[in-house]
């Protein structure tokens, strides 16, 4: 008896797994990689333009090929303030490798001097983009400050990272995977 | 979707408290249970602490060890409160290990103890399900399907609904009778194991964020097939009826 349930448990067990091997066929995924635009992990970044705080238009688009950090921001913000010499230093380490940082000041929720004073007292490099209108943030359906993303150079967000602050060795490994070409 | 919650002047990320919110739950209900397993809920308790401990440590440590020479330049970054410099890999394999040696150390029988872990697994399950729909991480391909959710600009399958459910089922499935029953020992994780897998299977058809091996063949569901395969043979091998085998001359 033992071995006639057995068997029979076999069979099951044979079925069971070929209808699971059947189902694996006919659900694979012939879409590839997601082609639409949208605030989340393996979509493409959105594409946006502001002003810079010198009053240059600055696109996401302009820096296609790259890889883009994506920092929004705001002069209140106490980890906001903590992370961004972090991102001062990666910045000068990696921007000749192709890395970028676009760091968007939420000044709908921030003031333009506060938001100048601060980066003039620190001294950043890379570009500070003014989201008057908050529509940056909306696109980006911004929820926390501060939110970071990580883009790679085919324009796909790789790594979304909700508050801060960042520390630095986490940044230079998330950099260093962007632009190792990590997907 | 709501991947964070604002408290006053703080932003906390509302999977990370969903999940704190499930291992609570999953211990509580763990402990209750556990006599019907022949475990002591206090020794399950301290099991379970320990592993997450040492889940946080081995997955703080293995993201350091992918990057050494950043965490060289900045060892204080080691420190950091940040939720986000975490390895599951390395954190998973360190958990199993301090729990495996813990318990031993304590002298817990394997197999009980597994199955009394089980309530504990399941809740954890339903909890990353909602993780999953807080953030809205884990989603799934497009649909035409009347309950498809609107999510990262078209309509989805509810991937981590399907999640929710699926570890729900499981731990209905599971759930332990109010009598031991001497020699199944280990036949409550065998089923854990092998209903999850199988859950995995049939969801990831539906996940729109898999990792795509030849010929869009989703690798999880590989995975889940194999580990079902072995919980099947394993169950089937272990467990046959004990009427059956007594009435052998």
């Amino acid at each position: 008896m033992r071995t006639m349930l057995s068997k029979y448990w076999l069979y099951f067990v044979i079925v069971v797994l070929l209808i699971g091997a059947g189902w694996i066929w006919a659900s694979r995924d012939d879409g590839g990689a997601q082609l639409q635009a949208s605030p989340q992990e393996g979509f493409l970044a959105p594409n946006f333009t502001l002003e810079t705080l010198e009053g240059e238009t600055v696109s996401l688009s302009d820096f296609e090929g790259q890889a883009v950090m994506i920092n929004f921001w705001a002069s209140w913000c106490p980890p906001c303030r903590a992370e961004m010499p972090s991102m001062e230093n990666v910045y000068q380490k990696y921007q000749n490798q192709g890395f970028v940082i676009l760091a968007i000041n939420a000044t709908h929720q921030d003031t333009v001097s506060g938001a100048a004073n601060f980066v003039a007292e620190e001294g950043f490099s890379y570009p500070i983009l003014m989201d008057t209108k908050g529509s940056v943030s909306q696109l980006y359906q911004l929820r926390s400050l501060p939110t970071s993303l990580f883009v790679g150079k085919d324009g796909l967000i790789q790594e979304i990272v909700y508050g801060g602050p960042i520390p630095e060795a986490d940044l230079q490994t998330r950099i260093e995977n962007l632009l190792g070409g990590r997907q | 979707m709501f991947p964070t919650v604002q408290i006053g002047p703080l932003s906390a990320p509302t999977p990370g408290l969903i999940l704190l919110f499930g291992i609570w739950l999953g211990i509580t209900l763990a402990e209750r249970l556990a006599p019907r397993f022949n475990v002591a809920g206090k020794a399950l308790s301290d099991i379970v602490f320990a592993a997450l401990l040492a889940g946080i440590l081995g997955a703080r440590l293995a993201y350091a060890v992918q990057s050494l020479p950043a965490f060289l330049d900045n060892p204080l970054s080691l420190f950091s409160l940040t939720p986000n410099m975490l390895d599951p890999v390395g954190g998973l394999l360190l958990a199993a290990i301090v729990a495996f040696f813990y318990g031993r150390h304590k002298k817990l029988a394997l197999w009980p103890t597994l199955d009394a872990l089980t309530p504990f697994l399941a809740t954890l399950g339903i909890a990353l399900g909602l993780a999953h729909l807080a953030s809205g991480d884990a989603y799934g391909v497009p649909t035409t399907l009347p309950w498809g959710i609107f999510l990262w600009e078209a309509r989805r399958h509810p991937t981590q609904i399907y999640e929710i459910l699926g570890a729900g089922l499981t731990l209905a499935l599971t759930w332990p009778s109010a009598e031991t029953v001497p020699g199944r020992e280990g036949k409550t994780f065998g089923c854990f194991t092998a209903l999850t897998a199988a859950a995995h299977l049939i969801i990831h058809g539906f996940r729109g964020d898999s990792t795509i091996l030849a010929n869009g063949i989703r690798l999880e569901q590989v995975i889940a097939l194999v580990i079902l395969g072995i919980s099947l043979w394993w169950l089937g091998r272990h467990f046959s009826d004990p009427n059956e085998v007594s009435s052998q001359p």
